[in-house]
Order: C-alpha cells, then sequence, then structure tokens
C-alpha cells in the first residue's frame, strides 16, 4: 500500500515534468524539468527494484547528459520571443494522434490484459538478492562483447563531438612552437667574411 | 499492489507525451533532443518493468546500453547543434530547408 502511494505520487510528478518540459518556452526550464523528470524516474526504478539503474541514472543522466544540454542551451544565444511564436499548424492533428496511441496502450494493457498473466504486482525477490551483483554477473559474462562495444561508441562519441565543434578561426596570430623550437642559429644568423674598408 | 501494468501505462504516458511534444513545437532544435531523451526514458522504463515481472536481469543489461547509445546520440547530437547555429545563426527547424530541392 505505502509502495503504491509513493509509485502514484512519484508518477504524478513525472508527467507533469514531462508536461513543462513540452510545454515550456524558455529552453532553460525545459532543462529543468527534463532534469525534474529524470530524478523521478531513477526513483521509480529503485521502488521497482532496479537500485543500480536507478544511480546510473542519475550521475549519468542528470550529472553528464543534462549538464551538457544546460552549456548548449546558455551558449547559444537563442532569442526566446521569437521562439515563443506559437505552436505549429498541426498541433491539433497530432494532439489527436497521440491521444489515440495513448487510448489504444491502455486499453491493450489494462483490457485485454486483465486476464493473462502480466496483471498482479511484482513478485518479491528473495532475501539477500542484489542488483548490483546480478547485473555485474550477466553483464560482464553473456554480454562482454557487447559491453566493449559500448566502450567504442562512447569513444566514438567524444572523437566526433571534438572534431564538429573544434574550429579554426582564420587570420589568428599564433605561435608554432613547434617550429620555434626547432630553429638552429646557422638558419638564422650569418657570419659573413670581407676585408676592411680602406681610408679615403 | 504495483505490477507490470502500472509501469507500462506509465512508460505509454512518459512516450506519447514526448511525441506530442516533437509535434506541437517543431520550431525549436532543442527540444526535440530533448523530446528524444524522454521517448528513451520511457522506453526503458518498459524494459525495467518486463525485466522485473520475468525476473531476468537481461532486460537491464539492455538499458544499460541504451543509456550509453542515448549518450553518444546526445553528445553528437549537441555538436551537430552547436555547428549548425554557428552557421546560421538559428536553431528554428523551419528554417532549415538549405537541402530542399
Amino acid at each position: 500500500m505505502f509502495q503504491a502511494i509513493l509509485f502514484y505520487l512519484f508518477s504524478a510528478v513525472l508527467m507533469g515534468a514531462a508536461l513543462g518540459v513540452i510545454l515550456s518556452r524558455n529552453p532553460v526550464h525545459a532543462v529543468m524539468f527534463l532534469v525534474l523528470a529524470f530524478f523521478q524516474s531513477a526513483i521509480l526504478w529503485i521502488l521497482a527494484e532496479a537500485e543500480f539503474l536507478g544511480i546510473v541514472l542519475v550521475l549519468v543522466y542528470v550529472g553528464a547528459v543534462m549538464v551538457l544540454f544546460l552549456f548548449v542551451v546558455m551558449m547559444l544565444d537563442i532569442n526566446v520571443e521569437a521562439v515563443k511564436r506559437g505552436l505549429t499548424r498541426y498541433w491539433f492533428l497530432g494532439l489527436g494522434f497521440t491521444l489515440l496511441m495513448a487510448v489504444e496502450i491502455v486499453q491493450l494493457i489494462w483490457l485485454r490484459g486483465q486476464d493473462s498473466d502480466i496483471a498482479g504486482g511484482f513478485e518479491p525477490y528473495a532475501d539477500g538478492y542484489s542488483n548490483t551483483k546480478a547485473l555485474g554477473s550477466v553483464l560482464y559474462t553473456e554480454h562482454v562483447y557487447a559491453f566493449e562495444i559500448a566502450a567504442v561508441i562512447l569513444l566514438l562519441a567524444i572523437v566526433a563531438a571534438i572534431t564538429l565543434t573544434m574550429r579554426k578561426r582564420p587570420g589568428l596570430k599564433v605561435q608554432n612552437i613547434a617550429k620555434q623550437v626547432a630553429v638552429r642559429a646557422k638558419d638564422r644568423l650569418r657570419v659573413v667574411k670581407m676585408d676592411a674598408e680602406k681610408r679615403q | 499492489m504495483i505490477g507490470l501494468q502500472h509501469y507500462l501505462t506509465l512508460s505509454a504516458m512518459l512516450f506519447v507525451l514526448s511525441i506530442a511534444g516533437i509535434i506541437i513545437n517543431r520550431r525549436n532544435l532543442i527540444l526535440i533532443l530533448m523530446c528524444i531523451e524522454l521517448m528513451l526514458l520511457a522506453v526503458n522504463f518498459n524494459f525495467i518493468a518486463f525485466s522485473r515481472h520475468l525476473g531476468d536481469d537481461t532486460g537491464q543489461v539492455f538499458v544499460f546500453f541504451i543509456l550509453t547509445v542515448a549518450a553518444a546520440e546526445a553528445a553528437i547530437g549537441l555538436a551537430i547543434l552547436v555547428v549548425l547555429f554557428r552557421n546560421r545563426r538559428s536553431i528554428n527547424v523551419q528554417e532549415l530547408n538549405t537541402m530542399k530541392g
């Protein structure tokens, strides 16, 4: 019962935060609502006894990805007034389609699924079950190649992000350190031997 | 008792809200990226609920990989956004019609 109250409370806040993301006009507010949504999701995951992923969501998403979003939003000097100019022409069409989708999914889950085995609560884990340990024992044995590919994908993201955003502006007066260090005296200095001039 | 059906419903609501977000604010590219993040979150909810329901940890391993790929996607997407803003001084989706024939 207590768990159900917590679930509904955090779900309500999550829905409110998602509405805030899609309806707020100021991008900074939208990012803040998204941070709130990620926090609520982490709590809900922990309620479903997926503790490791809940913590990872807070660390990776709130700690890294959302900070990246916030940096980009603040770096780009977006004209808020220009963005404010109302919704698109098709907003009622979008709303209709999404409402239809929501009704279909809810009908599928609640009416058609009532007498199948998806009804009812989660079965509690046995005593001494550790989510992190169980996840690690699957991740590093069965899925170890996928894990290594994930590492390569992250490397790819680093390289791509840096090469995309690095720019060399023309006309800047910068020193070429390697060239300066490599200079030898004999390249620059010429000793000339010549006779003394006669007195006139 | 909170079970699979509650989590699936929550995830469906989140997914539908993020689709609505993409459709109704098609002006700001950064909002569209944020809505994609919300969609991935909804998908992760499904994976976690089913993993918990079936008692199989592989679903949570999938969530782990989705988080990795989503982080990479966000980084590259934001890098493209920054380059786009430098070149066009705008991130309005409706002005990005350079490749229109």
